[in-house]
């Protein structure tokens, strides 16, 4: 009896610490990442994993470590890039805001207007028009770690097998447009069976890419105000119509619900920015060229991504000493290898070729250099997610063969003109 | 054990004090108590921290406004509420809702059914089928997913598969009139064998005499199986018919990876459409509020199949 009683009140205890441990493995957060005091662990929200880009950014890590004894550790989080924002935005409202961020231009505003970044450092050195957006009365609340201009990649063994020049004879004979690539994407659809031109992470969704198209006829998706929508203004309805056309007509793009990857060699032509020559191997020839011409001429477009430091972050001066070294004239040279700085002392093309093994002094030159200086960022508006997904809807109607342009165009204009107002 | 034989004595107190003098504490049947609730005490407390607690928050959270960006979080009464009846999208995502919950029900019940019957013969090779239909079931629910992707695409392997037999394929998931059926389809082929296995456990359980006196009564098999399979299995029916239900409303990760509630919001369904307004408008409050919504929906689908059962569930009425 005795010990059936011993081996009952055993297993109540065995029962009851599963219990409390259970408890108490709830109970525990993640990293506290230490005491204001003691030492300080710092982490950083990412969006690319590519081991290039992690191995730099780590080197820098390391590198500011060693005169920092205080920071116990920098870990770089990778969140994906198509969740990005709200995996950054989700990790906030848990109350697991990491200290910094890499914050994409989208919804740079929604960012910076709502008081959860850290005014940081600023820098004369960068260019004024690459601080606009992460702004606010005078103030700058991240630094724009990547002024990356689009640009087009191209497969030359698949122009040639096409039987169409190449965009360097193009340029030449200064007819490097979009009415020539339209040609040429065809060509290649009708000769290869492979695609002819992709506009990378467009994929009939991310509609803002497909600023680096209607820019070439003047368009925007609404005024510098913001206040009035572009979508029905002739110019884009000409822009749309003209893409319209390369896509289900001449077959020349990427057709909706398919896939091609540039990098792996399923499609001639990618237009897309310099960090994916990480992407590139030697399957094929290859040349990166600035944006072709629109009916309006030259042009050029650009991505942005800004560094900054989360207001409620518990160490958020250590966050912010890190993120002034980090980007400083040192160390953002090293980061213009794969993300283009918009620095005036480092605007040369023989600067960047340092860290550029894979461009050419020329490419630098005419697609990053050129298009930093010139270019226009990607549609931005506060809001921007509700106005992102209200156009996305809208643009879906587009996307068949028989589709009235101006119509689903003034449609788009009806469904965002309430978020436009606001 | 002397440490459970203590209170024995301490805890008995004066006459009036609920105890009986000389009566022990740890009486055996409290022990039995205690080491029920001991048993209990996990899955409790694993109910209150991730499902009640969350659910008295998400009615909380539905009466007020959060601003992640911001850190603001302040009350604004019913305003949500009254979003709910203003909300132009909405009556879009509920008829999503329904398309979407009524196609799953009835092609993953009527499948599941008719592959169970079939299983049932003694058919060679049955096995090796019943482990087919039944392994998507353990197959990762978004690498499920990405791979019908690939599969529904436009020049995908269905629309390959079809051009062999001379039929040219639709662009599955970028159509309005497809895009919601190929999410169906893609639910129902991963979860069709846990339901078809409900139904063989059910179907086994059926007694062979009454076909043995239903046939010599003269009932083909088409009436055997109305009137005494369907009969004898319909609590199965009830059970798979509420479990298919409830996970139809719930539906989200084949629509994010699917179609991202494309094309044209047209198979924008309720749960997708709660993580746009949280999670990628930042409007938590409202996300929250329709929360509850789908919560009542549920509860409300729930208690009226609970209640019909009497009407057709066989030893229920």
């Amino acid at each position: 009896m005795n010990s059936h009683r011993q081996q009952r009140t055993t297993k109540l205890a065995a029962l009851a610490a599963t219990g409390l441990l259970a408890l108490t493995a709830c109970g525990s957060g993640g990293d506290s990442g230490g005491s204001d005091d003691g030492p300080v662990s710092l982490r950083m929200t990412v969006w690319s994993g590519a081991p290039e880009h992690l191995k730099l950014l780590n080197g820098i890590a390391d590198a500011y470590r060693k005169s920092h004894p205080e920071v116990k550790s920098i870990k770089f989080d990778v969140l994906p890039v198509e969740n990005y924002t709200e995996t950054l935005t989700t990790r906030m409202a848990g109350g697991k805001a990491p200290d910094l961020a890499w914050i994409f231009e989208n919804s740079s505003l929604d960012f910076v207007s709502s008081g959860a970044l850290k005014e940081v450092k600023d820098d004369p050195d960068v260019l004024p028009a690459a601080k606009r957006i992460w702004q606010q009365d005078g103030k700058l609340y991240a630094y724009p770690f990547s002024t990356s201009p689009f640009g087009v990649f191209v497969n030359l063994d698949m122009l040639k097998k096409s039987g169409r020049p190449s965009p360097a004879e193009l340029i030449k004979q200064g007819k490097w447009n979009w009415d020539e690539v339209t040609k040429t994407g065809a060509a290649v659809h009708a000769k290869t069976g492979r695609t002819g031109m992709v506009i990378r992470d467009f994929d009939y969704k991310a509609w803002d890419n497909l600023a680096t198209y209607w820019d070439g006829w003047g368009a925007e998706a609404w005024s510098a105000d913001g206040k009035t929508c572009g979508f029905d203004k002739p110019e884009m309805i000409e822009a749309m119509t003209s893409l319209h056309k390369a896509i289900f007509d001449d077959e020349a793009m990427l057709a909706p619900g398919t896939a091609a990857d540039f990098f792996a060699g399923e499609a001639a032509m990618t237009v897309t920015q310099m960090s994916r020559a990480s992407l590139l191997t030697d399957k094929f020839k290859w040349d990166f060229v600035p944006l072709p011409e629109g009916p309006k001429g030259k042009y050029a477009v650009i991505g942005q991504a800004g560094i900054a430091v989360l207001a409620k972050s518990a160490h958020a001066d250590a966050a912010a000493e890190f993120q002034a070294f980090m980007t400083n004239r040192e160390n953002s040279a090293k980061l213009g290898a794969y993300f283009p700085q918009a620095r005036t002392s480092q605007l040369n093309a023989a600067t960047l070729a340092k860290s550029n093994a894979k461009l050419s002094e020329e490419q630098l030159s005419s697609v990053v250099i050129d298009g930093i200086k010139s270019g226009k960022v990607k549609p931005v508006h506060m809001g921007q997610a509700e106005i992102y997904s209200a156009v996305r809807s809208g643009l879906d109607a587009l996307w068949k063969p028989d589709a009235d342009v101006q119509k689903v165009l003034t449609g788009v204009c009806s469904s965002i003109k309430p978020q436009l107002e606001q | 054990m002397k440490t459970l034989e203590r209170p024995r004595t301490t805890a008995a107190g004066p006459p009036g004090d609920g105890t009986r003098a000389g009566k022990p504490f740890w009486t055996s049947r409290r022990r039995d108590q205690l080491a029920g609730y001991l048993f209990i005490a996990p899955q409790l407390v694993g109910t209150v921290v991730f499902v009640l607690i969350p659910l008295v928050l998400v009615v909380w959270y539905s009466f007020h406004e959060w601003n992640v960006l911001a850190g603001t979080f302040h009350s604004v009464g019913t305003d949500n509420y009254q979003k709910l009846f203003d909300d132009p999208k909405l009556p879009g995502v509920l008829q999503a809702t329904a398309y979407f919950s009524v196609g799953l029900v009835v092609l993953n019940l009527s499948l599941a059914l008719a592959l169970a019957v079939l299983l049932n013969q003694k058919l060679r090779g049955s096995v090796v089928f019943r482990t087919l239909f039944f392994s998507p079931v353990v197959v990762s629910l978004v690498a499920w997913t990405i791979v019908w992707g690939f599969l529904l695409q436009k020049n995908g392997g269905i629309n390959a598969g079809l051009d062999l037999i001379g039929v040219k394929g639709p662009n599955w998931l970028r159509s309005e009139g497809t895009s919601m059926l190929s999410a169906i389809v893609v639910q129902c082929f991963k979860n069709v064998g846990l339901n078809m296995v409900l139904f063989l456990a059910a179907l086994q359980g059926v007694p062979r005499e009454l076909y043995e006196a239903a046939t010599v009564d003269g009932a083909g098999r088409w009436r055997q199986f109305w009137r005494i399979t369907v009969p004898l299995i319909s609590p199965t029916i009830l059970l798979t018919s509420i479990i298919t239900v409830v996970g139809s409303l719930q539906v989200f990760a084949q629509i994010a990876v699917l179609t991202q509630g494309g094309p044209s919001g047209s198979t924008t369904v309720l749960v997708y459409y709660l993580y746009q307004q949280a999670f990628n408008f930042h409007h938590f409050g409202y996300g929250a509020t329709l929360s509850v919504l789908l919560f009542v929906i549920v509860l409300v689908l729930t208690v009226i199949q609970w209640q019909m059962r009497k009407k057709w569930v066989f030893h229920e009425s």
